[in-house]
């Protein structure tokens, strides 16, 4: 079920489309359901679309195009060679560039008759509400649990719709949150996963079409929901696999004991960051070999290792592994561990390390519950390993 | 034939366990409870939440409800990456 959008108030009737505009829109106010009054509506509605990276890219390339009036782009960001392929609103010129700028100047050229609005600083408690507030709609493209949680708790604090997108690796989801009857992002995923349980992109890599797919959904329902066409995504998760190539929506509902949406118990919004960090519950108290930190810069990960003695557990992929390792590392893949613990001693410290050491502090985690006492992790992983103590294994 | 359920399993809890999709089996009044403490008997399970998002025949479901032979299970693990 999708509810019609809300109108956007005007001071002032609108001026009619111009010449240009007429011209530029012509193929699709042919379309019966657009017309002049659809493409009117688009110019008055006001978009905010929250991350220019992957899902944004083309969330807001397609609004633009298609004549959204305003649209805001939040993004604290600057252009990295490691974003193109899949952040296509950026491109080779703009590396190290604000993104919001690099957007702003792309949008432009794309279309000059979209009021872009860059708000280039990141999402918090203390801005969020000052920013949803100036736009009709929300497009979530972020790329974290805390900005997902804070979006969709402002959007019901504000009554704004958010149409959600999030991806990972060859998979993705896409709905629309915070309609006046349909569930929020926490009527679904009540707590965020403990850190590290999901990985980042950064951490699991992504597909880079990916993202474009989710977020050319979420570019369609944003239009359908502001032109009130067909059946949304309100009321339903859309699952996608690229890997199978398949879709399937779930017909999902507001969940009366949401403390957002449902008890209304959420009245102000929360420090997200701490809300996401939560570790498991009564999870073991964070000591490492012989008493010390559980985590483990690579320079006290190599003075470590030097003394002997030490194991050092690479628990990435074997692709990855094969990119960039660090010799001596026994390799066994974090989904390889719970059936391998034969082969990790308990007598010696065992230093855990992964690519970025999000993977590997779950591993950690996980040792601790088998019985292992003397487990550190690499703190920043092979990345930072890279970095600070042998510049010839590769970066990736 | 005994009576079974399909169990799909996304993204990080796909990576958990290892494997995308499980068939499980079901009896006379087994809930949606009963399958996730089953499913959370096997490796890599322990990195699944207690109450995940589930839903049974494309519709969202609550722990207390049924699953019969042949019913499709999606258990879905909140993404972030965008």
């Amino acid at each position: 079920m999708s509810a019609p959008p809300s109108p956007v108030p005007h001071a002032s009737p609108p001026a009619p489309l111009s010449t240009a505009e007429l011209l530029r829109y012509s193929r699709q106010l042919t379309l019966p359901e657009v017309g002049l009054v659809g493409q009117e509506k688009l110019r008055a509605t006001r978009v905010l679309v929250v991350g220019t990276g992957g899902l944004g890219s083309p969330v807001a390339l397609y609004l633009a195009a298609a004549g959204v009036g305003t649209l805001g782009l939040v993004d604290f960001d600057r252009v990295d060679a490691s974003n193109l392929h899949r952040q296509v609103l950026h491109g080779t010129a703009s590396i190290g560039e604000a993104k919001t700028e690099s957007a702003r100047a792309r949008l432009a050229d794309l279309n000059p008759h979209v009021r872009v609005v860059p708000h280039a600083e990141a999402l918090t408690s203390a801005n969020a509400l000052a920013i949803v507030g100036q736009y009709d709609l929300v497009v979530d493209g972020s790329d974290n649990f805390p900005t997902r949680y804070l979006l969709s708790d402002a959007c019901v604090l504000l009554g704004k719709p958010n149409v959600y997108g999030s991806v990972q690796r060859f998979e993705g989801q896409a709905a629309i949150f915070c309609t006046a009857t349909g569930p929020c992002y926490r009527c679904l995923f009540r707590e965020p996963p403990p850190p590290g349980l999901v990985p980042s992109c950064a951490e699991a890599g992504v597909f880079g079409v990916m993202p474009g797919l989710i977020g050319m959904i979420q570019a369609t329902e944003a239009i359908k929901f502001m032109l009130g066409l067909g059946e949304t995504l309100d009321g339903r998760l859309l699952l996608v696999d690229a890997l199978r190539m398949g879709m399937r929506s779930i017909a999902v509902r507001r969940d009366p004991e949401c403390p957002a949406c449902g008890t209304r118990t959420i009245t102000a919004l929360i420090d997200y960051e701490a809300f996401c960090g939560a570790p498991y519950a009564g999870a073991a108290p964070l000591t490492g070999p012989s008493g010390a930190s559980a985590e483990l810069t690579p320079m006290e990960a190599r003075d470590r290792l030097a003394r002997g003695g030490a194991l050092l557990l690479d628990v990435r992929e074997p692709h990855e592994h094969a990119i960039a390792h660090i010799d001596g590392a026994m390799l066994i893949p974090m989904r390889d561990v719970p059936g391998a613990l034969e082969r990790i001693p308990r007598d010696c410290d065992v230093i855990v390390h992964c690519h970025h050491g999000q993977r590997s502090r779950s591993v950690m985690a996980y040792l601790r519950t088998q019985g292992y006492t003397r487990v550190a992790n690499l703190d920043g992983g092979i990345a930072r390993w890279s970095t600070d103590v042998d510049p010839r294994v590769p970066s990736y | 034939m005994s009576a079974s359920a399909t169990v799909l399993l996304f993204a990080a809890y796909a990576d958990a366990l290892g494997t995308s999709q499980l068939t499980m089996p079901v009896g006379d009044g087994t809930t949606v409870r009963d399958l996730l403490a089953a499913l959370a008997q096997r490796p890599g399970a322990d990195r699944l939440p207690p109450s995940p998002l589930v839903a049974v025949n494309r519709r969202y479901a609550s722990v207390g409800d049924l699953v019969r032979s042949g019913d499709e299970v999606a258990v879905i693990p909140p993404v972030a990456g965008g």
